[in-house]
């Protein structure tokens, strides 16, 4: 064993030095967002090399929460527009969870249908189902945008969820993964009763899938969360913005010369929080559900 | 037997009202748009009329226009830098991973970057990467070395909106390679430590011939996603300096939603699909994916 120059022990020493170092890097722009959310704007430049906030200050919350006054907000090198946060979270809220909650009941239906009933077809038609995760989303979201447009439904919720309410090609692939592999036993037994596919399903397949259901509805809530082109096309309006366009938005509001940093990052900041809480509770089922998708 | 076949009737209709909603939305948003995008690149359209048939006058249109040729030379670019980094990166961490540590703390942590939205990642390198303010460029100036505008230059824009992506997509590529070196026996490095074979060596003549095929399917993954950038582009540069980062999707969406092109947008977006396509039949073809040295 103490064929190479160092030993193993120093090995592992190196090892676990670059694991950290590596670790670092990942966590260190988190820890940034905070730091230059709680700094004053009019002192960040003059102290570009500190790591700890310039000039510390809650304002640029206070700012982004609409809690400041406009006056008080542009004494703190605050961009004059008024950031309807509130609002904006509450769109984000509002559109993720409906899309997950769709995508998540009609995927599992469909993926019933493909791992546990027999018809004719089934595997072929699967397969089509499948090959729409080949296709890139600006393929499709050309006509998406037509049809919402022709349906007057451009800046409403609704097209904002409605492409992504009824399916996605992973979420369909993944239930049935699961859904192949539960024995037939206990659904035979309910059939012998007399129970019919949809008594099965809801009350017997959906319990015993509470798992998979649970990581399936935290990433279709993550995707939701952080989708940027759809809404970018269909939400722009105020009433309906979601977080990601409006942290566009404000950026782009932003003057070259003196951008509102604090209050940008702190937006930034509080828009990943829910993500990062979600993390914090779930990491793990996070986790291990990409090692499973990655297998396939 | 008598009781399979009835059930086999049977299964039908309910099949049917099991699909009905995930098959709606399905023919609705997926499979009638993607026809759709198809008719409408032969077409000349500006949203305020009906779609004009002009046959294949959008892709000629396409071939000689050289801005498309410059936003896919920027795409490959970025495609190149990002991948190749990133794979590097990854495969490095998930060995190291495997070597030290099962520990889903660690790997949770470094997953954290890919649940972020690409819009927040963007912004706060965006400042992290500020030639005035930024900290990149004051850790730079304590060894010496004179700012750099990362996001301003036409030579550093796309590198570094690459590495952006990079950290953002490493522990997430790291981890789906971690699963495949899991899936390698033990009794294979076993043998190898036996014969004293070096890390390097047991790298080059074991890891890397089992994981071909698991490498296989995360590059076609992670080339296909790549090729989309977007998001970054979109928050931070918007195309600039000049044309340095008016990558594809972000050239289409200017032709879709600034211009109103819809006709020549939908040509252009056939043309992606298509290389997309081409570059993941290539790929498996190349790297053999089917087929692992462990069979």
């Amino acid at each position: 064993m103490t064929s190479t120059p160092i030993g193993p022990r120093w090995r592992k020493a190196l090892g676990w030095t670059v694991l950290a170092v590596l670790v670092l890097i990942t966590l260190f722009p988190f820890y940034w967002m905070l730091r230059v959310s709680l700094s004053d704007n009019r002192v960040l430049a003059a102290n570009a090399d500190s790591l700890l906030p310039a000039g510390f200050t809650l304002g640029a919350f206070e700012r982004v929460l609409g809690l400041a006054s406009l006056e008080e907000a542009r004494a703190q090198g605050g961009s004059g527009a008024s950031i309807d946060f509130w609002r904006y979270l509450l769109n984000s809220v509002l559109t993720a969870t409906l899309i997950t909650a769709g995508q998540v009941l009609f995927s599992s239906m469909a993926a019933y249908a493909f791992a546990r009933l027999r018809w004719p077809g089934r595997d072929a038609v699967f397969f089509v189902f499948l090959t729409a995760l080949m296709i890139p989303p600006i393929f499709t979201a050309l006509p998406n945008f037509v049809l919402m447009r022709d349906l007057e439904l451009l800046n409403t919720y609704a097209a904002i969820v409605l492409p992504f309410f009824f399916m996605t090609p992973f979420a369909v692939f993944f239930m049935r993964q699961f859904l192949l592999g539960i024995s037939r036993e206990v659904e035979e037994a309910a059939r012998i009763d007399g129970a019919g596919h949809p008594r099965i399903f809801f009350r017997i397949v959906l319990p015993m899938s509470r798992a998979p259901l649970a990581t399936l509805a935290l990433l279709a809530y993550i995707t939701a969360w952080n989708e940027y082109f759809w809404p970018l096309l269909v939400g722009q309006g105020e009433g309906v913005r979601v977080l990601t366009v409006a942290l566009g938005v404000f950026r782009s509001q932003t003057p070259q010369g003196s951008p509102d940093w604090a209050g940008l990052m702190a937006a930034t900041l509080l828009a990943a929080l829910p993500v990062i809480a979600l993390f914090v509770a779930f990491g793990r089922r996070i986790v291990d559900s990409i090692q499973f998708s990655g297998i396939k | 037997m008598t009781t399979h076949r009835t059930r086999h009737r049977s299964d039908v209709w309910p099949a049917l009202l099991f699909l009905l909603p995930a098959g709606f939305g399905f023919v609705l948003f997926y499979a009638w748009p993607a026809v759709q995008t198809f008719y409408l690149s032969f077409t000349d359209y500006s949203l305020l009329a009906a779609p004009n048939w002009i046959g294949a006058q959008n892709y000629r249109d396409a071939l000689g226009d050289a801005r498309f040729g410059n936003a896919l030379l920027v795409t490959v670019e970025y495609v190149v830098i990002n991948i190749g980094v990133q794979t590097v990166a990854a495969l490095f961490i998930a060995v190291l991973m495997h070597r030290l540590t099962k520990s889903s703390l660690v790997r949770g942590l470094l997953l954290l970057p890919y649940l972020i939205a690409n819009v927040v990642v963007a912004l706060v390198w965006y400042n992290m990467l500020d030639a005035q303010l930024g900290i990149v460029n004051a850790v730079l100036s304590w060894v010496g070395i004179d700012p750099v505008a990362f996001f301003g230059e036409t030579s550093t824009a796309i590198p570094t909106i690459a590495l952006v992506n990079v950290w953002r997509h490493m522990g997430y590529t790291a981890l789906l390679i971690f699963a495949g070196l899991q899936a390698i026996p033990k009794s294979v490095y076993e043998a190898a430590a036996i014969d004293g074979a070096s890390e390097w060596r047991i790298f080059r003549g074991v890891t890397l011939p089992l994981l071909r095929p698991v490498l296989a399917m995360v590059l076609v993954l992670t080339v296909i996603g790549s090729f989309q950038i977007f998001d970054t582009v979109a928050v931070t540069t918007k195309g600039g300096p000049v044309d340095a980062t008016r990558v594809i999707y972000f050239y289409l969406y200017e032709k879709a939603f600034q211009q109103f092109d819809f006709g020549y947008a939908a040509a252009l977006s056939v043309v992606l699909f298509l290389i997309l396509a081409g570059l993941a039949v290539a790929q498996l073809r190349l790297l053999r994916a089917g087929s692992s040295d462990l069979d």
